[in-house]
Order: structure tokens, then C-alpha cells, then sequence
């Protein structure tokens, strides 16, 4: 059983609140839950709503059939009517037409009113609370948590009591998994808290959504890192920033979303051609230009991985889900500083902005690898040639100040060993085959194959990469639950490309297609490029929204099995 | 300590003539006198003329992208704050391409040297007009001559209350010597505009047409007085200038890095298990 509850209303109503309260109780009463935003680009106004869908089971994605709204006015009652599942309950502040679906007319602002007029929302969380039948134990110590001063978490406690004795239960929830060591976090928290304990020691960056809450995450968590968060002019600086703090000898990054993206673009080729090892984080949203700045979108995959002119020895990554998000940040590190190339995190809103529970990470098995010289090393280093050329085509790299009496000098300019500017064919051609085979290694040594979820023997195979993973799991569930034996393939690492694991899969004959979030096919256009492989079909979905897994489901039924 | 050698032995791209030579000299001995040993000087360029300076000149180098060498540098200044920092490109690079790095460095005030090549033409793309050419002047570009209104680089500086601010010309190499020591070793944002002939692409603004009209800011003139200072950067034209123009003692960026203390940050290390206390925000 999973139950999804929705929360809506104006952007101001403190939606976030109720999500991160109820969020975090159903989550320390130890159940899987899997939480979104769906909100518009202003401060005030609008239809934002978040969902939260919870269960004993896995939650990988959203849905959108409803069990419980929350509507903070009136127009998320109109909006979301037709999602109300059969037994779904509304609770609103006052009576409003539900379409016949029960409705919980909650006090909630009269009963604020005589307590702390700002705390209208808890008493909402409480209601929720004991309409699933959970207990409030939990919730008075996130309420404790969350409101540091200690008058407001107790009015917010007595506020979360009201709610809670004003209604009825009315599900009676199976136990809890119980699940233990357990962290709920969103993407962005995921990069951010991977970047951190991948020793980042400066982000530089521009604020734009879906990005920003990776410096807002690192910026408060500077003082105790004792690290650097810089707010840039432009995203051109943010990553000009972070490439001469790479340059100094710490670990750098910036985080931007497409349009900061283009900005940073010649700077990415900066990067390739003078070695600077630096991560890039692209939290997607819908483009061109400004486009949908808070809704999802997989549309800057083919700009990611060509991006800058020239031919920039790059590598791409795209998490699939908010433990890889982790796990790929502390990678894209390592590979980073070992092959002295900018890694780029081609994350989205959908995985940004939603969050979910997951094991927590073993931090002790992680191994921070900077790819510097060791001291026996750079005891040796004399006459230093920052491009030294060499079989594998990495150069040592020293910081400068490190060694005395050398000197370490980067250029944009194609350059010879010691980094001086040169023109000559023959020194180009060796740097472009230097550069070249570093990709070559990273692509025969580093690259994670995609994972397969499946049969041995199937008649249909899903593609995807990046964030669809979660709603991909669900749909193909639900395909061999209807009789359609079907597996999935979905990418994290997206260039260099795996193609091992895709070759021998879509050489067993199934019907192959690529589900993306984009309107041009962009993945399916990498694989035919790469591969020769052409897939049978794509599903599209370019509306800014993320899908869910039961749409995925419909849409393999009647565009390709019908 | 004459011991330090600076030069590198390459040939350079510079005309024979180039204002870019006495600037290097300047430099060099520069940094003779205050004793810095080339690994302990950071240089930051853009792209251009002047900007090849790293290649000519034996410190550690980065050679940037055209209008981006400060922001690289503010990196170095987060890393490590014991090399000493110059910023060198063109008027170009400096006041046209990067024109918004300049003006939110000068807020920052990061602890670094911008040494700036200003022959008032595009050099290396071949005689356009930069932000600082003057007006009624005719380029290739520009035939009917330039309509927009010069960029005053030291009135502008002043009105974001730069740290410090001077003006050196290349024929005037031991005064211009001076300046770049005394620029180095202020604590702050330091900007130079050094006025140099181009001789291949500026037919205008000629060592003759500068020696004509600079003149030396002497002992009665204080530099630490704005509104003098204010007054001072109008001056352009019949009579210009040399010296240090204004100047403050201010914190600078990396004092309101609280949370960094005096190891600097290219000297520290974690290990993740140290940081297990992050995971607690999100049980
Ligand atoms: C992004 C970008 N735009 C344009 C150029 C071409 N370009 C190179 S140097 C330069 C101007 C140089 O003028 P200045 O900075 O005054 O240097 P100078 O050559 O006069 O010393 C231009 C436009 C470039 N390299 N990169
Ligand atoms: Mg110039």
C-alpha cells in the first residue's frame, strides 16, 4: 500500500513547512516515503503544491492519484479534484465542494488565532497525523528541531496538539518497515553533502533554480568546514573562480542551471585544455533561455557533453537517484583530480527538489584521491612541466608554492610542456593526443555500466539515464505485473558512454525503448551516435513535469504495445 | 637579491618598439627589489598582448581566457594566502571583457596587484578600438571615428573606492618601478594603469604625445585625501597624472573569511569519516 497526501496552495502559505514536519515524522516512524515540489517562479501567489507518498515499500517517484489533500484555499480543491482516489479525504479550513469526497473542514486558523497566529500549518500537520494514525511523539521532536526558538516550538507543539484531537483516524496503516540508519534527504542536499565530504573547500556560483540550494546547503555549512562559498558575479566568474582555487591546490566547484551553464561554457574549455580538475554541477530545467525556471526537464544532455568549442576532454554523470547524487558528487571528485578534467553533474529539479529516505552512507569505506604527487615524488620534481607528456597522457600536477624554485604555469593557449604558448603543428598535435588519452583511459578504466533491473529473457527493455530511474523501476513493475516481461536500463555515467552492457542487452532481441524527459530524443540520438544502435521508440514528455511511474506504464501500453 | 632570475629566454610576440618591454622591466626589477622568489609570485592573465606576460617572465602562471583574469585569481586568494598576486592584461581585457570582474573585485578588495597595459587600442586583434581610445579616433571598425565617451579607468576605480589607485607610464621606468613595489605592497585590491605606446596599431597616443603631457603627483600631493583624489582623476588630457592617485587601508576579502583561520586551505585535508556529523541534518 502507498499513500500519497498533497499539499497546496499559494506560494507564502508555508507549504514547505507542513512538507519538511510531516515529511521528516512519517519518515522517523520508519517508513519509506519519497517527497516532491511542484511550485511556480514567484514569491507570492500562484498554485504550488508538494506531495509526499509513503509506504512500508520502496517510494521511488511521484503519483498522481491522491489520498489526502491538504488544500490551503480553495482553487487546490478545483485543481486537484479529479486526482482524488475513491476513499480520498480533503481537509480545508471552511466548506468547499470535494466532488461528493470527504471532507474534513478544519478550524485551523480560529484555533491559531488564540495560540500563535503563525503556526495555521501545524495545526494541518497534526490533523494528518491522526487521520493516518500515526503517532505525535515523533512530530513534537521535529517540531523542536526545526523551530530553534524554544516559545515557538512550544506553540507549535500545542498547535500540532489541536489538530491532532480536532479529527478522526481514519486509516488504519500496516506497521512500519521499521528501517533503521536511515537519512531522507533531496537532491541538491545529496550534491551538496557529497561535495562536502569529497573535501570541497571552495563553491563559487551564481544563484539560479533548480541550483541554488547546493550553495545555500554549503554556505551553511562553511563556518564548521571552515571552507569557502563565493557568490560571483555571473556564473562566467563562478567557474573562473573555482578553476583558479583548483589551480591554488584545493578542491573547487560551482553549480549553475542551463542558462548559467552556457555562460560557463567557454570557461569548461578552459578547464580541459589547461587541466584543471573541476566539478561542475547542471541542475536542469526546461530551456531554451529562461524557460521554466522551477519545473524538470532532461533537455541540456547534448549540450553537456559538447559543451565548449573545440574538442574539451569532459566527462558527464548523471545521478539517478538521491544516493547516487551522493556517491556521483564524491566520484566526480576523485576522477576530477586523477584525470585533471572538469566532470559536469547533470542533475535536474525532479531530483533536486524531491527527496526520499535511503541507507545511510558508510563515509569510512569512501577514499578521497587527489591525484597529487607523493612526497617521495615531488622530492624528484626538478625543471617541472605542468604537461609533461606522458603514456597515459596525465601530467604530475603540483600546486603553486609547493615545490621550491618551480614554478607552475597553466594556459588557455595550446601550449608545450612547461605550459608556453605555442603555435607549431607537431607540439598540437601531441597535446591534442595527450588530452585525448586521458578520455581514452577514463573511458576503458572508470566507467559504471549502466544497472539492469530484469529478466534474463525479455520482450521489452526500457532505456533511460539520470533521475527517470526511479519512475522506470515503478513502471516496470507494473508492465510484468500486467504480463509484459520487461527490463531496465538506466545510465548514470552518460559520456564518455558505457556501451558494453547496452550492446549485449539490446543484441537479445527485445522491443528497445528510450523513455526521456526532453522533446528531441536526445539520449536515443547519443546511442544511435555512439552505438549504431537505433532504438524502436522514445517516450517524451516535455510539459517541466516529472513523470510518474503508472504514466510510463500507459504511455509503453498504448504507444507501443497497443 | 639580484640572485632571482625572472626573464625566461623565449621570444616574445611583442613588436620590436612594444611598450610591453620597459613594463617587463619595471616589473622584473620590481620584484628583484622586493625580494620575491619566483615561485612565491602568482601571475593571472587574460588574453592579448600584455597578457602573454606569464610566458616572458619566469613566476608561476595563469594564462586565462580573454576578459577573465581576476576572477581566477580571488581562487588563489581563498587557497592561499602567502604567494603574491598580480593580475596583469589590457585595457581590453581588462575594462571591455571583463568589466563586471574588475568592478565586483574592486568591491571585494582581495589582496592582489592589477597591473594593467593600457596602449588605448585592441593590440592583438589588430588596432579596433578598446574602452579607453579616445574620441573622434578613426580604426578599422571605427571609420567615422569613435562616438562612444572613453573609459577613465582611475575615475572609475575611485568611484567604487578602490583601495588604491595610480597611474605609471612605461617611459618613465624608474617611477613606474616604485609604483608597482609600492602597489605590491599595499594590502588590497591595487590597480595600475601603466600608459604604453602601441606602436604598430595606435598612431595616436605615441611616447612623444604621453611625454608631452604626464607629469610626476609630487610629495605636497596626498593621496590619502578622496575628494582630492576625486578631483585628480579628471585630469586627462593637456596635462595627465602619474602616481599614486588615492589610497586607503580597508579589510580586504579574506578578512571576512571568519571561518578560515591563518593554515591556509591548500595545506589542510579531511578524511569523510571525520565529517560524519553531517549526516545528522537529515536522520
Ligand atoms: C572571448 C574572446 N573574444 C575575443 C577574443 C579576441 N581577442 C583577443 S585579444 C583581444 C583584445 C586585446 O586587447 P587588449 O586587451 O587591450 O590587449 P593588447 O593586445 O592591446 O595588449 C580580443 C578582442 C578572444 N580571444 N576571446
Ligand atoms: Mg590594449
Amino acid at each position: 500500500m502507498k499513500l500519497n497526501i498533497l499539499i497546496g496552495g499559494e506560494a507564502g502559505q508555508g507549504l514547505n513547512t507542513i512538507d519538511l514536519i510531516l515529511g521528516k515524522t512519517i519518515f522517523r516512524s520508519g517508513y519509506h516515503l519519497f517527497s516532491s515540489k511542484d511550485y511556480m517562479s514567484r514569491i507570492r501567489g500562484g498554485h504550488n503544491f508538494n506531495m509526499i507518498r509513503f509506504s512500508n515499500e520502496p517510494v521511488t517517484a511521484i503519483s498522481d492519484e491522491v489520498d489526502i489533500l491538504v488544500a490551503l484555499n480553495e482553487e487546490t480543491v478545483t485543481l486537484h479534484k479529479d486526482q482524488l482516489k475513491e476513499q480520498a479525504i480533503v481537509i480545508f479550513d471552511g466548506d468547499v465542494d470535494t466532488g461528493g469526497k470527504e471532507l474534513i473542514s478544519l478550524p485551523a486558523r480560529t484555533i491559531a488565532k488564540e495560540i500563535n497566529p503563525r503556526g495555521v500549518n501545524t495545526v494541518f500537520v497534526g490533523a494528518v497525523l491522526k487521520i493516518l494514525g500515526l503517532s505525535i511523539e515523533k512530530a513534537r521532536a521535529v517540531l523542536k528541531d526545526y523551530f530553534k526558538k524554544e516559545e515557538v516550538a512550544d506553540d507549535n507543539i500545542k498547535l500540532l496538539e489541536k489538530g491532532y484531537q480536532k479529527v478522526n483516524s481514519y486509516f488504519n496503516l500496516p506497521a512500519a518497515s521499521g528501517l533503521k540508519d536511515q537519512l531522507y534527504l533531496d537532491g541538491n542536499n545529496a550534491i551538496g553533502l557529497g561535495a562536502a565530504i569529497a573535501g570541497v573547500q571552495f563553491y563559487a556560483a551564481y544563484p539560479m533554480s533548480p541550483s541554488t540550494s547546493i550553495m545555500n546547503y554549503l554556505a551553511s555549512k562553511q563556518s564548521q568546514l571552515g571552507i569557502v562559498v563565493e557568490q560571483a558575479e555571473d556564473e562566467i566568474a563562478a567557474l573562473n573562480m573555482a578553476l583558479g582555487g583548483s589551480y591554488a591546490g584545493i578542491r573547487s566547484m560551482t553549480g549553475t542551471s542551463g542558462g548559467g551553464f552556457a555562460l560557463m561554457t567557454e570557461a569548461v574549455g578552459l578547464a580541459g585544455i589547461a587541466e584543471i580538475p573541476v566539478v561542475i554541477a547542471d541542475i536542469q530545467r526546461p530551456g531554451p533561455a529562461t524557460g521554466l525556471p522551477t519545473r524538470t526537464e532532461q533537455g541540456d544532455l547534448l549540450f553537456a557533453i559538447n559543451a565548449g568549442q573545440g574538442d574539451v576532454p569532459l566527462m558527464v554523470v548523471a545521478p539517478r537517484d538521491h544516493k547516487d547524487a551522493f556517491e556521483q558528487t564524491f566520484r566526480s571528485f576523485n576522477l576530477a583530480d586523477k584525470y585533471q578534467i572538469p566532470v559536469i553533474i547533470l542533475s535536474d529539479q525532479f531530483l533536486a527538489d524531491s527527496a526520499r529516505n535511503l541507507e545511510s552512507f558508510q563515509l569510512e569505506r569512501l577514499k578521497i584521491e587527489r591525484g597529487l604527487p607523493s612526497p617521495e615524488e615531488l622530492a624528484k620534481i626538478k625543471d617541472y612541466k605542468r604537461y609533461e607528456i606522458t603514456e597515459t597522457g596525465i601530467s604530475p600536477r603540483i600546486y603553486p608554492g609547493q615545490v621550491p624554485g618551480e614554478v607552475v604555469l597553466i594556459d588557455s593557449d595550446e601550449h608545450d610542456q612547461y605550459g608556453h604558448i605555442i603555435e607549431g603543428a607537431a607540439m598540437r598535435k601531441a597535446m591534442v593526443e595527450k588530452r585525448g588519452r586521458k578520455i581514452a583511459k577514463l573511458a576503458a578504466e572508470e566507467l559504471l555500466e549502466p544497472v539492469y533491473q530484469g529478466g534474463e529473457t525479455i520482450d521489452f527493455l526500457l532505456i533511460g539515464w539520470g533521475s527517470s530511474y526511479g519512475p522506470l523501476q515503478e513502471a516496470v513493475q507494473l508492465l510484468n505485473q500486467a504480463g509484459y516481461h520487461t527490463g531496465l536500463l538506466s545510465f548514470n555515467d552518460v559520456w564518455p558512454l558505457p556501451t558494453g552492457e547496452l550492446t549485449s542487452r539490446v543484441e537479445k532481441g527485445a522491443r528497445v525503448i528510450v523513455v526521456e524527459n526532453n522533446a528531441t530524443a536526445q539520449f536515443s540520438r547519443l546511442i544511435r551516435s555512439e552505438t549504431g544502435l537505433t532504438a524502436e521508440k522514445s517516450i517524451l514528455k516535455y510539459d517541466g513535469r516529472p513523470y510518474s511511474g503508472k504514466e510510463i506504464f500507459q504511455r509503453v501500453i498504448s504507444e507501443v504495445i497497443q | 637579491m639580484a640572485g632571482f632570475r625572472y626573464e625566461s629566454d623565449r621570444v616574445t610576440a611583442w613588436c620590436p618598439g612594444c611598450g610591453n618591454f620597459p613594463l617587463r622591466k619595471a616589473l622584473v626589477s620590481a620584484l628583484q627589489e622586493l625580494r620575491l622568489a619566483p615561485e612565491q609570485v602568482v601571475m593571472y592573465s587574460g588574453i592579448g598582448q600584455a597578457a602573454k606576460m606569464p610566458h616572458y617572465i619566469r613566476v608561476n602562471g595563469f594564462n586565462g581566457l580573454h576578459g577573465r583574469a581576476l576572477p581566477p585569481s580571488l581562487g588563489m586568494r581563498v587557497a592561499n594566502p602567502g604567494l603574491k598576486v598580480i593580475v596583469e592584461s589590457g585595457d581590453g581585457d581588462t575594462y571591455g571583457e571583463g568589466g563586471n570582474h574588475l568592478l565586483h573585485n574592486i568591491r571585494r578588495n582581495p589582496d592582489l596587484t592589477h597591473l594593467v597595459h593600457d596602449n588605448q587600442i585592441y593590440g592583438l586583434t589588430k588596432g579596433q578600438a578598446s574602452p579607453t581610445t579616445g574620441p573622434d579616433q578613426t580604426t578599422s571598425v571605427q571609420p567615422n571615428g569613435i562616438t562612444a565617451q572613453p573609459f577613465n579607468p582611475i575615475r572609475f576605480a575611485l568611484g567604487m573606492r578602490a583601495s588604491f589607485v595610480a597611474r605609471g607610464f612605461v617611459g618613465e621606468q624608474d617611477h613606474l618601478k616604485e609604483l608597482i613595489k609600492t602597489a605590491i605592497e599595499h594590502r588590497g585590491y591595487a590597480l595600475v594603469d601603466i600608459l604604453q605606446p602601441c606602436i604598430s596599431f595606435n598612431k595616436v597616443n605615441t611616447y612623444q604625445w604621453y611625454q608631452q603631457r604626464v607629469y610626476k603627483l609630487d610629495q605636497d600631493y596626498n593621496p590619502n585625501d578622496y575628494r582630492v583624489a576625486i578631483a585628480k582623476a579628471e585630469e586627462w588630457g593637456e596635462r595627465i597624472p602619474l602616481g599614486v592617485i588615492y589610497r586607503e587601508e580597508r579589510p580586504v576579502f579574506r578578512d571576512y573569511l571568519q571561518q578560515l583561520d591563518d593554515k591556509p586551505l591548500v595545506e589542510k585535508s579531511v578524511q569523510p569519516a571525520d565529517l560524519e556529523y553531517l549526516l545528522e541534518d537529515f536522520r
